[in-house]
């Protein structure tokens, strides 16, 4: 498992790389981005922080670096953030305050006073180390799942939009047929029927979202096919292959970026509904929401649980949200505001 | 317009057809009758009893052709579960249910009351709150109460349902003590007691969105020539957003509202599974939770009509407003 996680984070860092220069040098893009890091720097930086500690939860290796006393975590591949944290010997009995030196029910001295800045959960976990490990189980959910995805619905959408008649008809019928079941229902039915598991999760709401892309994908696409520069591209003799790569695609591209930043906080949000009704994501904030719910009844009142992965879902969120706003007013002008 | 009305329903036909078959294939192929009988009776009955429950809840014919039939026989492909599904699908007799063998009918009716008690209040406070505070924000563009105005939309979006539902029930139901934590009740007065709260949470749950797309809709709107026109002509400004703006622009709101009818169906899911409303929402959780795989086929299929039916009324309405889209 940690080799395939690890040989997927090395393939996404060369296809960002890859990507980051590509569009370096072009100069729509690059000043594109700029104006956007001008706009909202701070939600920039709050998502390079969230991405690079999800890309440190998910190089890991076998072995090494404490939790050697614990014979099952030596055999277990263990990321950066559970060397960081040593999950295995950082635990209490059950809850303690943010920052307490004595346990929260009987007042015991803790195994760490002090040092569990957003105090442990029922079973003694850090809450801090458990908040962190949901940003790449969140990440996951919202990017990986689009980045698979996204290609799938380009192909079905541009191909209908650009050949029409029976590829049109079809793709659109299933679009319609996807797209008429709402969307909550249709992700529970799937999870349902497939089984619960990340893996699971993440293909329902594939399928669920890539209806969004190959619509927009469609009917961009089908806009674009009149145009006269796609015109003078036929006339001229280039290939329906080349127009579509050349012409296209790079016409429909601020599009996507900006549903996928849209899609990419709805797949988050949509993921704690799943995680309420018992067919969520492990690890992820949801869940973590999820055992937390009842714990405002109690007296005193237990809030760090809840805190932790709020906070996190919150920023995470609330910083997508914000790239997303300001994207669409840069790139595209149709939906520019008024006086800007 | 009768020929487009016949094409629009025709693929309003096609659309439920392929609905049910996306369902065959979920329910009877991803999961077999096998899986959910293993479920329902467990995994170490008895095979006479696993059989027997099969053969009750009509999961024992085979998928698409009975080979007990003879090639000329019609049974042969009418005996089958395809064809048992759409039948039944379509005359609206959903059978038991996996779990209790509960008639889904009858539940269906007994949650519907509930239900729309919570959602209809929901749509139509949410929707005059949401145009009344956009027009507000509208009336006050490009000035700071229009540029705070988005970003409490924005900060809003960004927290999950859940979270609106637990805190809401914590600070107003359990520190206040205004409202009753969770519960339901018949009586209309009583009802209304239990139904605030999560009236309450709904509503502002998902406010920040609606006021930020109301106002994209009216700022463009105001931006129109009609409106200059309606101000040269010496209507004050009061007057040119209520008469004019306000007027012109519930034609887009309402499209966006015609849409999320179905949804508002599932979207009380969360609502009434935490405060405790008989619904069918909570019917639909109680089916997750119970793998009740018959119920659930139920509600996905209701909710994909609701929706197909919203949008067929949603062309028409169109159609009839605007000829270009008849003849296309």
């Amino acid at each position: 498992m940690s080799s395939l996680s690890n040989a997927v984070v090395v393939c996404l860092l060369i296809g960002a790389a890859w990507l980051l220069r590509h569009l370096w040098h072009d100069r729509y893009w690059r000043e594109s981005g700029l104006q956007l890091w001008r706009r909202r720097p701070l939600a920039l930086i709050t998502l390079a922080v969230f991405l690079g500690i999800g890309l440190m939860d998910s190089i890991g290796w076998v072995g090494g670096g404490g939790g050697e006393d614990d014979e099952v975590a030596a055999l277990r591949s263990r990321t950066l953030i559970d060397r960081l944290f040593q999950p295995e010997r950082f635990t209490e009995a059950s809850y303690s305050a943010p920052l307490a030196a004595v346990s929260f029910y009987g007042g015991q001295p803790l195994k760490y006073p002090g040092s569990h800045l957003l105090g442990t959960d029922i079973l003694g976990r850090d809450v801090v180390y458990r908040a962190l490990k949901g940003i790449r189980v969140a990440l996951l959910i919202g990017g990986f799942t689009s980045l698979i995805v996204i290609p799938i619905a380009l192909l079905f959408g541009v191909s209908a939009g650009y050949f029409g008649k029976r590829i049109d008809d079809a793709v659109f019928f299933v679009m319609t047929v996807l797209a008429s079941v709402p969307s909550l229902l249709l992700l529970i039915a799937l999870v349902m029927v497939m089984g619960r598991g990340t893996v699971q999760v993440c293909i329902a709401l594939g399928i669920t979202g890539w209806v969004h892309f190959c619509r927009i994908a469609r009917g961009e696409t089908l806009k674009l096919r009149e145009a006269e520069f796609v015109d003078a591209a036929r006339a001229l003799g280039v290939s329906d292959r080349r127009i579509i790569w050349r012409h296209i695609l790079p016409n429909i591209a601020h599009l996507i970026i900006i549903t996928f930043a849209l899609s990419f906080t709805g797949l988050v949000l949509a993921e704690t509904i799943l995680s309420y009704l018992g067919i969520g994501v492990d690890g992820s904030w949801g869940q973590m929401i999820d055992q937390a719910r009842n714990e405002l009844s109690r007296t005193p009142i237990v809030w760090w649980n809840l805190t932790g992965a709020s906070v996190g879902l919150f920023a995470l969120v609330l910083a997508v949200n914000m790239i997303a706003d300001a994207l669409r007013d840069i790139i595209d002008p149709r939906t520019r505001r008024e006086g800007q | 317009m009768a020929a487009y009305l016949i094409r629009r329903l025709g693929y309003g036909l096609m659309t439920v057809l392929g609905v049910l078959l996306l369902l065959f294939v979920l329910f009877f192929t991803v999961t077999d009758p096998d899986d959910i009988a293993r479920k329902a009776v467990g995994e170490r009955a008895r095979p006479e009893v696993y059989a027997q429950w099969k053969k009750n809840h009509g999961y024992d014919r085979p998928l698409l052709v009975n080979r007990a039939y003879a090639a000329s026989d019609r049974r042969r492909y009418t005996d089958t579960l395809l064809f048992d599904h759409y039948r039944r699908m379509l005359s609206f007799d959903f059978g038991n249910s996996d779990a209790d063998d509960s008639s889904i009918s009858r539940r269906l009716k007994e949650g519907m009351g509930p239900s729309l008690s919570l959602t209809v209040p929901l749509f139509v406070f949410g929707l005059v709150l949401g145009v009344l505070l956009a027009l507000f924000v509208a009336f006050f563009r490009e000035t700071y109460i229009d540029r705070a105005a988005l970003v409490v939309c924005m900060l809003t979006m960004s927290i999950a349902g859940l979270l609106y539902i637990i805190s809401g029930q914590y600070l107003i139901g359990m520190l206040l003590k205004w409202f009753p934590i969770s519960g339901f009740a018949f009586e209309p007065w009583l009802a209304a007691r239990f139904l605030a709260l999560p009236l309450l949470v709904g509503i502002v749950s998902g406010m920040g969105a609606d006021v930020r797309l109301y106002r994209t809709i009216f700022v463009e709107e105001i931006n129109r020539d009609y409106v200059r026109t309606a101000r040269a002509k010496g209507c004050g400004e009061a007057r040119v957003m209520l008469a004019h703006v306000l007027r012109n622009a519930l034609i887009p709101i309402l499209t966006n509202i015609v849409i999320t009818i179905p949804f508002l169906f599932t979207g009380a899911l969360l609502l009434e599974s935490f405060f405790g409303i008989p619904g069918l929402g909570s019917l639909t959780v109680e089916a997750i939770h119970g793998n009740d795989f018959s119920t659930l086929r139920t509600m996905v299929y209701l909710g994909a009509l609701l929706f197909i039916a919203g949008q067929i009324l949603t062309d028409i309405s169109y159609a009839l407003a605007d000829p270009r889209v008849r003849l296309s």
